[in-house]
């Protein structure tokens, strides 16, 4: 089988894709998304469309070639990249400031909604801002200067900040449930933050046995909130039970440099996609029957190497006993390359229903429709 | 080494006021310039800017981005090429790769609004290296290939010819017969039999063009030799001729005309220099209807003559003209050569001259200079790239691929890139241990960890001195934390230091203090035989730094107190005898050993 993926170079290293959130009441697909760049004297942040399925007014070349319909000067490299609603985008930047973009959808034009310039920052310099979360209208935001804070959109100041809340750099946050984030750090450590309490501590703090590789970037399971995928620098994915033990579940190879990105699939959990420094995007699929995925079903330090794609094996092998002896054969873990060849750097990646979308430092992003889910 | 040919371009600096002495100094891709006085001293009156000179505006050019991206593409997979396959295999591969770099050029072509001739220049230059040198097409095929050429780069005649059948009466329209001559002259004999029908009232003598026309084989099909496609040529030419002889088409001057191109008529076709527009046009179709069966070796004859001929002795070849010259010579290297002065970009040079290299056809003569000419181009052409603030990433993969000194270059490009976030430097750094630049390592690490110690961000120089494995880094940063603990009484940064885990072991200083924020959790835990066994065993194991002591003792001291602790302390009592002797000039110690003496 062969993968559609539409390629087009757009003339600048792209640092993050996000869909644009479709509601779940209407059978809408994803059509439009968003992308920030980096590494350029001026950045932009971006919207593109891929066009609608079925409709009448495709044009010559390749189907769901992404379309540009509007961009907006972005001051800094765009460090991450959230959709606050349908019509806005919040911009993590290098120069540490935190930005409200609104995409006017009539006009095909941008503006800033609002802005906290100096959010992160040390004493005599800027901080960049490395991470953004949002459930509108709350924004949480993480940087180098290993503070956490909170906003609301539409109000000017900060609703909360906690100084000092690592002493290393805080690489990515995610809501673990509605009043609890998730960071994580360069010493590769996970904190749970509550923040309804006021205390500057963290409720719990995980990480791995053995050194501390730096993690670069934590995802929730869609239903089960207690289960959280992260990677790092050495590439290895690992599922975290954070009700659990301190440790992780499962660590797998997965890539041979950084790993950028994890993304659990929103309305298919026993799908994950994984992006890497070394230019590989990953489709890790399980074909267990039970309701927990076979990747969640423990194992400590089995490594399955990940590069082929394997069969899913029939028989009754217990998943979990497949796990701890690490026997790539009897596993129910299906793992794909997705992109047609080695390309630099895929820095982001993000799914939503069969469509897949994803940027590259090779100044290319890559749409595919019709992701096997 | 041969003297340049061309002029030098002049580049003012239009800041700078006239009569100032300019000095300069070189930097990677560009010249920064000053107003100065050439004298021992005195007061320089001049603006006091510096300005900078660049010397390539190409690589700014988002739509020029496109290309260098989707190359370097190209260009990786083309070095992964197996060696072992034998050249047979090899060719459909290298010409469908030199497609592929030429589709690329066209693409950019596409999207530029205007046209950009020089773009333009590099397909029909690339097009005809690789019907000439990778293909290597045979006498027969060599003219079809010649043909495909110029008809690629002669699109205006399908416009007119849309334009006049798109009118309501095509055979009146001005620019009819225009285009029936133009596809003539290209060889497109079928399209212009199709036009020529327009023609009614012309049946007769057009039924005979027909004939002429449809006979005509361009070149040997099938099983036909290319003897035997030279008979039956020979023999088409000679009837054509006798046409022209007996005045079969003296009625109409058109088909006349047509019928001289056919037969090759040198005067004619010079006659019709607005549409062949080129002289290459100009040495194809001569080809076609002269000598269709013309060998590679023989097609510089030819093109020098042609050239020649449609030049009028008013104009001047140009530097295109050299370098196709150049190539109908099957001078490859002088095509380079000409290429490189023309050119503003690397660009092109290198990439063709890389895929020739790998078709196995320049000589390995080397460069005084010790590389050889594929591996300075694409040096040159990467070394450009990394100026530029977003392509150097490109350019690392063309440097890994010049074996010489492409390591070299790399080392030295790769330190001066700017490391504005921790997530370029990761970049940068996972590029250097990739290929175990360990020097460079080091020295990233060094400059992050610096500048996080001097924003206090403690975890994260911890962090990069780990990944240097930099003991003596991890020094200074225990010695940070052990300085602040010394003044405040409470350790800063918890997260980290509990949670050290096997970097602990990475230096003695940041082992010790580990094992001292244990000590201090062990006390708070009330956990005094533990805490006092720790507290020993940092005594003895000698990682206490010197200036610590004081401190280390002094938390002895309310252990003291503590009753199952005793047989610890006399051992303790006589660790402080040994640290007295040896450093018995300080008189805090001696005064602390009292107070341990009045204890027991």
């Amino acid at each position: 089988f062969f993968f559609r993926f539409a390629a087009v170079y757009v003339s600048q290293k792209i640092s993050k894709s996000r869909w644009r959130p479709v509601s779940h009441s209407s059978l809408q697909q994803a059509d439009i998304f968003a992308t920030g760049s980096w590494d350029n004297e001026d950045n932009k942040i971006s919207f593109w469309s891929i066009g609608s399925h079925g409709s009448s007014g495709v044009e010559d070349g390749f189907e769901g070639d992404p379309q540009l319909l509007c961009e907006h000067k972005h001051d800094g490299d765009v460090l991450d990249l959230q959709f606050l609603d349908q019509d806005r985008i919040v911009t993590a930047s290098s120069t540490g400031a935190v930005t409200i973009f609104r995409h006017h959808q009539n006009s095909q034009t941008i503006s800033v909604s609002q802005q906290w310039a100096r959010a992160h920052r040390y004493p005599s310099d800027n901080a960049p801002c490395t991470g953004v979360v949002c459930s509108s209208p709350e924004i949480v935001t993480v940087g180098e200067d290993g503070r956490i804070i909170v906003f609301r959109a539409d109000q000017e100041g900060v609703i909360r900040v906690i100084d000092n809340a690592d002493s290393s750099t805080i690489h990515a946050v995610t809501y673990l449930r509605t009043t609890e984030i998730l960071t994580v750090n360069s010493i590769g450590q996970l904190k749970l933050w509550d923040l309804r309490q006021q205390s500057n501590s963290p409720s719990q703090i995980l990480s791995l046995s053995g050194d501390r590789v730096p993690l670069h970037c934590v995802d929730r399971h869609p239903n089960q909130q207690h289960i959280v995928a992260t990677g790092g620098q050495d590439g290895m994915l690992c599922v975290w039970d954070v009700r659990q033990g301190s440790t992780p579940f499962s660590l797998m190879e997965a890539h041979s440099a950084e790993m950028w990105e994890v993304h659990f699939h929103p309305t298919n959990p026993d799908h994950l996609f994984t992006c890497s420094e070394d230019g590989s995007l990953l489709h890790w699929e399980t074909s267990s029957q039970s309701d927990i995925p076979s990747f969640l079903q423990g194992g400590r330090n089995s490594s399955m190497t990940s590069r082929s794609a394997m069969a899913p094996a029939g028989g009754n092998q217990s998943l979990i006993n497949a796990w701890l002896s690490g026997d790539s054969s009897k596993g129910r873990l299906e793992t794909t390359h997705m992109l047609p060849s080695q390309t630099l750097s895929v820095n982001s990646l993000d799914v939503l229903g069969q469509c897949l979308v994803c940027g590259t430092d090779g100044e290319a992003i890559f749409v595919n429709r019709q992701v096997p889910v | 080494m041969e003297e340049v040919d061309v002029e030098p371009a002049v580049t003012n600096i239009p800041a700078a006021s006239s009569g100032t002495h300019l000095g300069f100094a070189w930097g990677p891709g560009d010249i920064l310039v000053y107003e100065t006085l050439y004298k021992a001293s005195g007061k320089c009156t001049g603006s006091g800017d510096i300005h900078e000179v660049r010397k390539d505006e190409d690589i700014y050019s988002p739509i020029l981005r496109k290309l260098f991206n989707e190359s370097h593409h190209i260009f990786v997979g083309l070095q992964t090429i197996r060696e072992d396959l034998p050249s047979k295999n090899k060719k459909p591969q290298f010409v469908s790769i030199s497609k592929n770099y030429r589709s690329v050029i066209r693409a950019c072509m596409e999207e530029l609004q205007q046209v950009v001739s020089i773009l333009l220049a590099i397909e029909l230059i690339w097009n005809l290296c690789e019907v000439l040198f990778i293909d290597a097409a045979p006498a027969g095929s060599l003219l079809l290939h010649l043909l495909d050429w110029v008809r690629l780069h002669k699109a205006d005649v399908d416009e007119k010819a849309r334009e006049v059948l798109q009118s309501e009466s095509p055979a009146e329209h001005r620019d009819y017969w225009d285009v029936v001559v133009s596809y003539v002259l290209q060889g497109r004999l079928e399209e212009a039999r199709q036009m020529l029908v327009k023609q009614a009232t012309l049946q007769p003598a057009a039924r005979k063009m027909y004939k002429q026309m449809d006979t005509l084989n361009i070149s040997p099909g099938g099983t036909q030799t290319l003897t035997e496609f030279d008979v039956k040529w020979r023999h088409w030419h000679e009837e054509v001729d006798r046409c022209l002889q007996d005045n079969s088409f003296a009625s109409n001057k058109h088909l006349e005309l047509i019928c001289k191109i056919l037969v090759g008529d040198e005067d004619t076709l010079l006659e019709h220099k607005d549409l062949l527009s080129t002289w290459y046009h100009f040495l194809v179709t001569r080809l076609l209807f002269c000598h269709p069966t013309v060998k590679p070796t023989e097609l510089h004859y030819y093109a020098q003559s042609c050239l020649t001929m449609f030049l009028d002795s008013r104009s001047v070849p140009e530097p295109l003209d050299s370098i196709l010259l150049a190539a109908f010579e099957f001078d490859i290297h002088q095509v380079i050569k000409d290429c490189s002065i023309a050119l503003n970009n690397w660009w092109f040079v290198a990439h063709l001259t890389d895929l020739l290299d790998h078709c196995k056809l320049l000589q390995s003569h080397n460069l005084h200079f010790g590389s050889n000419l594929r591996e300075f181009l694409l040096l040159e052409y990467a070394s450009g790239l990394f100026t530029h603030h977003s392509l150097w990433q490109l350019a690392v993969d063309y440097f890994d691929h010049c074996p010489e000194f492409g390591r070299v270059y790399l080392e030295l490009q790769i330190e001066r890139v700017p490391l504005d976030t921790e997530r370029k430097a990761l970049k940068v750094l996972r590029i250097c241990e990739q290929r175990q630049m360990s020097e460079q390592v080091r020295s990233i690490c060094k400059i992050m960890a610096m500048r996080a110690l001097r924003n206090n961000r403690l975890g994260s120089a911890l962090s990069w001195s780990i990944r240097a494995k930099d003991a003596a880094f991890a020094t200074l940063i225990s010695e940070r934390f052990l300085q602040d603990y010394c003044a405040r009484g409470t350790f800063s940064d918890l997260d980290l230091i509990d949670n050290l885990g096997p970097a602990m072991l990475l230096s003695d200083r940041l082992t010790f203090l580990g094992k001292y924020r244990e000590f201090h959790k062990l006390y708070g835990e009330k956990r005094f035989r533990e805490a006092s066994k720790l507290l020993l065993s940092l005594m003895t194991a000698k990682i206490a730094p010197r200036s610590f002591w004081m401190t280390l003792l002094t938390d002895a001291l309310p252990l003291l107190e503590q009753k199952e602790v005793s047989h610890h302390i006399q051992l303790i009592y006589s660790r402080l005898n040994c640290l007295c002797v040896s450093i018995s000039h300080l008189d805090n110690v001696v005064h602390c050993s009292l107070h341990f003496s009045a204890y027991l």
